[in-house]
């Protein structure tokens, strides 16, 4: 655990040498290449009504997880449940599947205002945009995990004549949850996006996609605003990608274990 | 029980009972691109209640498939089978038979000791006899202690035992083993023979052993079918004579040697047909 930690402000150490580093020795001016003190002290700084700009950050990243959250939730379960119907059913998979592949080839740039008007621009929405992205990873791997069953586990149950839904619960489930996790990885990250993305089309109000909008348009002005709101969102996602890495671990306890993230 | 430590006792088939495996004329072709291949060619073989019949043969002499056949899990292309009086899709849903397979096939989620009790879950047995049988049944097999763990801590030898307890769960009339110890390593398959004699008399169970080593087959079996290759034919059953009591002292005897023999130059017969014999 030291020695990860140490590796970790290695890496960090070594970044910040090369980024000030660049700076300097091709003099890359700010509005390029903000200081790394800059961008550090954006947060520290106080916005014009008087507040911590950390809090007001702090706030907006709030909203963003727990859009990115529910629609990691709701895009897994569909992923998951679309899997099981489509893995039951080759004519469903034949008919379904081009579908579901078709709906990630479309950006989520042009979707994504689509479900802003359709339901509005409140969390809910931001969610289903989030869940958009979150559920094909799932659906993908869990296919793939369900039918990727040992022969003689499936003949096993066979000999014991257990019925479909036995199958499904008893083997081919708990086999798949090593594909599963590794979709979930995916999405965690992928659900962050989704949600920012959906708070990118004007009448948001809050959350990392209104803070990402706002720092674009005065980047001449303060561009160390835009460092700081990417360093945010994608802190969020780091958070989400361990989270269900820790859950991994104790799901999946008899994998030996699972690559470290 | 007649069944000493380590030992095992071969039971007769009795003369007036049906035979509890009957294959009338079986044959296998399986399609594949490149045509069809012939599998299995006309087989016909009889198993009485109690016996330990052994399937020995080169690979790809279609063994497998026949045991398989047995099982309901693959289905012949002509003949009739019959399975403790029943079509074998009936035995399979009545659950009569055990199987035990060349890897342990444990599902690696569950502990030993749930291994062991997935055939109950899947039946529906009582709770009582969920939560009683499966311990009862590591005993059997000498694993108790290791109820706990999973699968992956234990050996490959460990593993086809705790495979073996779970094919005895239901109380199977029948066990189907397709080569159970083939990937251990002698001495561990001379003792989980011996093991397996034990628990087979112990249990009445009539047992179809499929392997390919002539040693283990002669041992175990009252009789050893002896199979040619693609496709596959009973080339010859030779009759085991030996005493019923079966412990180390058999594997010494001058007969389990003759006996041996006999099966490998039945083997030997077809294994290297025609004149395109090197030797």
């Amino acid at each position: 655990m030291k020695a990860r930690g140490l590796r970790a402000l290695g890496v960090a150490v070594a970044i910040a040498v090369l980024w000030e580093g660049a700076k300097t020795l091709f003099a890359i001016p700010a509005w390029k290449l903000p200081h790394l003190h800059e961008i550090a002290g954006d947060f520290v700084r106080r916005t014009g009504t008087d507040q911590l700009y950390l809090w007001v950050i702090a706030q907006n990243a709030g909203v963003t997880a727990l859009e990115s959250l529910i629609g990691f939730a709701l895009g897994s379960a569909v992923g998951l449940v679309l899997a099981i119907a489509l893995s039951h059913s080759r004519v469903l998979e034949r008919g379904l599947l081009p579908y579901v592949v078709a709906s990630q080839t479309v950006p989520i740039l042009a979707i994504a205002p689509m479900i802003v008007v359709w339901l509005g621009t409140t969390w809910f929405s931001k969610a289903v945009i989030a869940a958009y992205l979150t559920f094909f990873p799932v659906t993908i791997n869990m296919l793939r995990g369900l039918r990727a069953v040992d022969a003689d586990a499936l003949a096993l149950m066979h000999a014991l004549a257990a019925t479909r839904a036995q199958v499904l619960v008893k083997l081919r489930l708990p086999a798949s949850l090593p594909y599963l996790f590794t979709a979930l990885r995916l999405s965690a990250t992928a659900s962050v996006i989704g949600a920012i993305v959906g708070e990118l089309p004007v009448g948001s109000r809050y959350g990392m996609g209104v803070v990402i909008i706002n720092a674009a348009q005065y980047y001449n002005w303060r561009p160390a605003n835009l460092w700081s709101a990417m360093l945010v969102s994608a802190l969020i996602g780091i958070v989400f990608y361990h989270l269900v890495a820790v859950v991994e671990r104790r799901v999946v306890s008899w994998q030996p274990a699972a690559a470290a993230a | 029980m007649a069944a000493g430590r380590g030992g095992g006792v071969i039971a007769r088939g009795e003369a007036n009972v049906p035979p509890i495996i009957e294959l009338a004329s079986v044959r296998k072709t399986f399609a594949s691109p490149a045509g069809t291949m012939e599998a299995l060619a006309d087989i016909s073989l009889q198993v009485d209640a109690g016996e330990f019949v052994s399937i020995i043969g080169p690979s790809g002499c279609g063994k497998s498939t026949l045991l398989r056949i047995v099982g309901d899990l693959v289905e012949p292309s002509a003949g009739t089978v019959q399975v403790n009086g029943k079509s074998p899709r009936q035995a399979r849903l009545d659950r009569d038979y055990g199987i035990v397979f060349q890897t342990p096939v444990l599902y690696e989620w569950r502990t030993v000791l749930e291994n062991v009790r997935l055939p109950l879950e899947v039946t529906g047995r009582p709770r009582a006899e969920r939560e009683s049988r499966p311990p009862a049944l590591l005993r059997l097999v000498g694993l108790e202690s290791f109820r706990d763990h999973r699968p992956s801590q234990l050996s490959g030898g460990m593993q086809q035992r705790v495979s073996i307890a779970r094919a005895l769960a239901l109380r199977p009339a029948i066990l189907l083993m397709d080569e159970p110890f083939g990937a251990l390593d002698e001495m561990t398959r001379e003792r989980l023979n011996q093991e397996l004699l034990a628990v087979a008399s112990e249990t009445n169970a009539t047992v179809m052993f499929v392997t390919h080593s002539i040693p283990e087959a002669v041992f175990m079996s009252s009789r050893v079918v002896v199979m040619s290759p693609r496709p596959g034919r009973i080339e010859r059953i030779v009759r085991v004579d030996l005493p019923p009591e079966r412990d180390e002292k058999t594997r010494a005897l001058p007969r389990f040697f003759e006996l041996v023999t006999t099966v490998r130059q039945s083997l030997r017969a077809d294994a290297n047909p025609g004149p395109r014999d090197p030797r």
